[in-house]
């Protein structure tokens, strides 16, 4: 009776499945070809990678010149993405680690991708920020290192530093404990490899896993630890990326709930794209026992709690600007300005998409629809950019001087670069849905018999 | 000296009588060398009678290194080899800055906690590209558990006594070890 759980929880894996299924539907992606949807999609994501390699050859060899920038508006397209993708990528560690913390056994079917999903997009984000230097190839600079200049060093004070540091501590964490995760499913695939070439590719993915018993004891002692070292990870991330205009003195910027919610914002965006994808992949790979109607209305759950969170913060930041009384507060992103001069659309899109729409998911029969799901995370997609893009753009095209006054047109350039970071993220993840195993399989086998609908019907008939 | 063993393999296809299996081949003397399964099972590093691992203590250690890693880059770099003069303002001591680099000191601790630990995993479970996997049957990673046993004597009785803990099959493989002493 180890294994009981309260008949009126849901299950979490449909059907009859047993460990050995649970194997087999998991490798299934991975053993089989992809199908012509796959291809169709591949090929689109392919091209659009391929424009984005272009647009950034043209604006390193010419210079960020290219871009929409001028005298005032100094960074837009360019951060707005960089902060978009970034945000995008909270939900997979949080999901993996917030939610292992918390025991919250659901996260098992969702945290594979979701992490992968997390590790895609900083590879986007973290292209930003070097493409803005105008000279990537000095991009080391950023780091501490002794150098030739004599004793000159980075700049601890910055925020962009500190931007610097927790990104790259956030990719390199995440990526060691999403791969420690795929160890034993890596293994799973090796074990079952009938052709030489994939066995071998699989054996030294797997690192040569052999699951004793000592190496599970230390594998969940590793994952806890990590989990418990990458919950603040992912709130100082997203805190930092905050501070870059939080310690700004730009009316607008200069707001101390930036952190908190921009880290609400972040995970309302991660889990959004996490639905986004999930929506899809499930039909497609199909795992629908795995990722089922639980699964999306927890997420919808999720999306709400931190949708309600940045839509208080707006609310706050328009109350505050309004009180101030200051011309200045009249052109932030959150004012009647904003709403009614010249970028108003961006401002409503904002409302609308983000604010608006994800209202919906108050009502059961919306949060566990799936093609719901899928259209409200889109909007959310669209409109946690638009949120980034009028805190950047619209604070900066009205500065303190009425004459310096601009507005941002992004270029083709700005906008080929943007279209190559989606391409470039949809070809990593089209490749990972078919090479790696999706679903932390030796996690889910362990809540099978807990958690699984065929194991709680036996256990609930047995007591009549 | 040639001394003459068996290694027993006990396969079986659900955790729970694996459970059952270790804490009565356990109470029977019998000794149990390894034990491979396709994912964690709670409770059966105690019923093997494992003792706890101490990775969360080096991950600490590891943590502190790298805290007191970054105090010494922080200090070293904004105080002493190149103190900033922000519009005439003097520079200050540590102290002073250090809030400023809270961020910093935050992030190095977790990289340096995160990584050395999953080195030592990494080392200390003998796992690194290239390795070879030692699992004995390749369905161990998916559906199969393996109790593995050193037996030099009384071989039938290891076997009656693994037959009745609900093993599905059972195999025995006789080794010789010739440089015994």
């Amino acid at each position: 009776m180890s294994h009981y759980e309260s008949p009126y929880r849901e299950p979490l894996i449909l059907g009859e499945k047993s460990y050995h299924d649970i194997s087999v539907d998991i490798a299934r992606p991975i053993e089989t070809r992809a199908n012509r949807n796959w291809w169709i999609a591949f090929t689109i994501a392919l091209i659009a990678f391929l424009w984005g390699i272009g647009a950034i050859t043209y604006t390193i060899a010419t210079g960020i010149g290219t871009w929409g920038l001028n005298k005032n508006i100094g960074w837009a397209w360019d951060i707005t993405n960089f902060v978009w993708w970034v945000g995008i990528g909270h939900a997979g560690t949080l999901i993996s680690a917030v939610l292992l913390l918390f025991r919250q056994e659901w996260r098992m079917a969702i945290n594979r991708s979701a992490e992968a999903m997390t590790i895609f997009a900083v590879f986007q984000a973290g292209l930003f920020p070097l493409i803005h230097m105008g000279r990537i190839w000095d991009g080391f600079w950023t780091l501490p290192i002794p150098n030739q200049f004599g004793s000159l060093w980075v700049n601890f004070n910055s925020p962009l530093l500190w931007d610097v540091f927790a990104i790259s501590t956030y990719l390199s964490v995440s990526l060691v404990f999403w791969w420690t995760g795929l160890l034993p499913d890596f293994a799973m695939i090796r074990d079952r490899a009938v052709r030489p070439f994939q066995k071998k590719i699989y054996s030294l993915l797997s690192f040569g896993w052999t699951g004793r018993a000592k190496d599970w004891q230390r594998f969940e002692e590793v994952s806890l630890v990590l989990a418990g070292l990458a919950t603040p990870l992912v709130l100082s991330v997203h805190t930092i990326v905050s501070m870059d205009f939080a310690t700004s003195i730009n009316p607008g910027w200069h707001s101390t709930i930036f952190p908190p919610y921009f880290v609400a914002g972040a995970i309302f965006s991660g889990f959004a794209m996490v639905q986004t994808l999930l929506g899809i992949m499930r039909k497609v790979t199909h795992l629908e026992s795995y990722i089922t109607r639980k699964h999306i209305e927890n997420m919808n759950m999720v999306i709400l709690l931190t949708g309600g969170i940045v839509a208080v913060a707006y609310a706050t930041e328009f109350f505050v600007g309004w009180y101030t009384g200051s011309p200045y507060e009249n052109f932030t992103y959150m004012s009647v300005g904003a709403a009614t001069g010249p970028y108003w659309w961006a401002f409503w899109s904002l409302i609308l998409f983000n604010i608006v729409i994800p209202q919906l998911l108050w009502f059961k029969k919306v949060r566990t629809s799936f093609i719901a799901s899928f259209l409200i995370s889109i909007a959310i997609n669209i409109g946690m950019w638009f949120e980034r893009f009028d805190i950047i753009a619209l604070v900066l095209s009205k500065g303190h001087l009425p004459s310096t006054w601009s507005r941002f047109e992004p270029t083709f350039v700005d906008i080929g670069i943007f279209i190559g970071t989606l391409g470039f993220f949809f070809v990593l993840f089209l490749l990972y849905a078919r090479t790696f195993p999706v679903i932390a399989q030796a996690e889910v086998k362990t809540i099978l018999k807990k958690t699984g609908q065929y194991h709680k019907n036996l256990r609930d008939n047995s007591h009549d | 000296m040639i001394r003459k063993y068996y290694t027993v393999h006990a396969l079986y296809k659900d955790d729970e009588v694996l459970m059952d299996a270790v804490k009565t081949v356990r109470a029977a003397d019998q000794e149990i060398d390894e034990i491979y399964t396709p994912f964690p099972v709670h409770g059966l590093d105690k019923a093997l009678g494992l003792k706890p691992t101490r990775i969360a203590i080096a991950s600490f250690l590891f943590g502190v290194t790298g805290l007191l890693t970054a105090m010494w880059l922080t200090k070293y770099t904004m105080i002493e080899a190149w103190p900033q003069d922000f519009g005439g303002k003097p520079n200050g001591t540590y102290g002073q800055n250090v809030l400023a680099f809270v961020t910093i000191l935050f992030e190095l601790t977790v990289f340096f906690a995160a990584h050395l630990m999953v080195i030592t995993f990494y080392m200390r479970s003998r796992l690194w590209p290239w390795k070879e996997a030692e699992n004995p049957y390749p369905s161990s990673t998916d559906d199969t558990f393996v109790m593995e046993l050193e037996v030099e004597e009384k071989l039938e009785d290891v076997k009656s006594l693994l037959e009745g803990t609900g093993a599905t099959e059972i195999n025995v493989i006789e080794k010789i070890d010739e440089d015994y002493e």
